[in-house]
């Protein structure tokens, strides 16, 4: 397992893993957002939380068509399957790989894309906390998408259209963290709903994901 | 290690494609499969690797004991050689990669990412996974294409050592590899379609 993760991690990093493609996304939506709103200070500062969110998530979303797909199209998706590892085990292992090289550097960017967006200063812990709290139920539901639409010709819109809304729950709760914290109001309850989110998917998920890939490389 | 199946039949995309397979085999031996094109070869190996269900019949030996090789080689192009299968070796249990280098002549080649390598080299690379597995059972589908007459009797080689072993070998090919195995021709098992019975004979 140790194994597996190592090389997606290799993998990601080395040339043409699109390591850094979800991280430039972010940077360039945030940028693109005070040109599309106005640069009022003011009216940034308001809505700065949920546009970081928002970015955070679409850039998430841009690397899990390649999360399985690369694998199967090589056929090591089927050799893994036939290897002495469960396959819950892959998927999460996958998932992993794909926080730690997508969920993460978005976590530790985010306070620097906050300044350029005027993000208040009690804001910043906030947007941290809550970016490393949802961040991983992000890879961990993209990891299901991915092994749903795995195998499909053209399977990224879908592939969207599928786990988008299933990001829902998340967002709203990230995002309110991250709102109320900006605005010095309490925080604990969204905090725990989006702790409780990530805990159920990453408990729940992977053995979903598993299943839909046996059916997948029937 | 004996694998034995018993009165299989499997489909492919839900269309029965091979029933009344029996055979077995034992260690120290080598199946060769033959048969057309689209008989149903690829989807018999799939199935005794376990990566789909059998319509009907029972497969013997642990599906753990399978190491499979498919049409693809499962490598990675900007992982080098030694990377690729040191990957495997390690997911596998087994760390030693040197002999399977030396088996395929890829030393050479070692430091050389997959994604720069011919055809042949890669294939041979891809069949060099197999001695990593440790595996007692082997499954090879159409392991010698795109390998020049050096490689397939490398390949030859490094098969006749693995039963030599106690290993045995399921081999899906259309060529003449010079290994004494028993050959076993799936064409006579193809599935037919289901005799029209009295209650659709009326209905019709």
């Amino acid at each position: 397992m140790i194994a597996l993760l190592l090389r997606d991690l290799k993998l990601a990093f080395r040339a043409g893993g699109g390591f850094g493609l979800g991280l430039a996304f972010f940077l360039i939506v945030t940028v693109l957002v005070p040109f599309s709103v106005g640069p009022q200070s003011s009216l940034l500062s308001t809505i700065a939380p949920g546009v970081l969110w928002l970015g955070a998530l679409l850039a998430c979303l841009l690397s899990l068509d390649r999360l399985l797909a690369l694998d199967w199209e090589d056929g090591s998706l089927d050799l893994v399957a036939t290897a002495p590892l469960p396959l819950e085990a892959v998927v999460s292992i996958k998932a992993l790989a794909h926080w730690l090289t997508t969920g993460l550097p978005l976590v530790l960017a985010a306070p620097f894309l906050g300044v350029l967006l005027n993000l208040p200063v009690p804001g910043f812990f906030w947007l941290v906390i809550s970016l490393l709290v949802g961040t991983p139920a992000m890879s961990v539901i993209g990891t299901f998408g991915a092994a749903l639409t795995v195998g499909l010709k053209r399977g990224g819109l879908l592939l969207s259209l599928l786990v988008l809304p299933l990001y829902v729950p998340t967002l709203i709760f990230g995002a309110e963290v991250a709102r109320r914290g900006a605005t010095g109001m309490e925080t604990q309850t969204p905090l725990l709903m989006l702790a409780g989110i990530t805990a159920a998917t990453i408990a729940l998920l992977p053995f979903a994901s598993a299943a839909v890939l046996r059916i997948n490389l029937r | 290690m004996t694998l034995t199946v018993t009165d299989l039949a499997i489909t492919r995309g839900g269309i029965p494609v091979l029933e009344g397979l029996n055979f077995s085999l034992q260690p120290g031996h080598a199946l060769i499969l033959r048969g057309p094109n689209g008989i149903g070869k690829t989807t018999l190996l799939r199935t005794l690797a376990g990566l789909q269900p059998a319509l009907s019949g029972t497969i013997d030996g642990a599906e753990d004991q399978i190491a499979y090789a498919s049409h693809s080689d499962g490598l990675k192009p900007t992982l080098t050689v030694v990377e690729n299968l040191a990957f495997w070796a390690s997911v596998f249990g087994t760390d030693d990669i040197q002999p399977a280098l030396d088996a395929f002549a890829l030393n050479e080649l070692s430091d050389r990412h997959a994604g720069n390598l011919s055809a042949g080299q890669k294939r041979r690379l891809g069949l060099a996974r197999m001695l990593v597995t440790g595996r007692p059972i082997w499954m090879l589908d159409e392991p010698t294409v795109s390998l020049d007459k050096d490689a397939v009797q490398m390949f030859a080689d490094a098969v006749r050592a693995h039963l030599g072993q106690g290993g045995s070998a399921l081999i899906a090919t259309h060529i003449d590899l010079g290994l004494d195995g028993e050959i076993m021709d799936v064409g006579s098992n193809k599935a037919k379609p289901k005799p029209i019975d009295d209650f659709d004979g009326g209905f019709l």
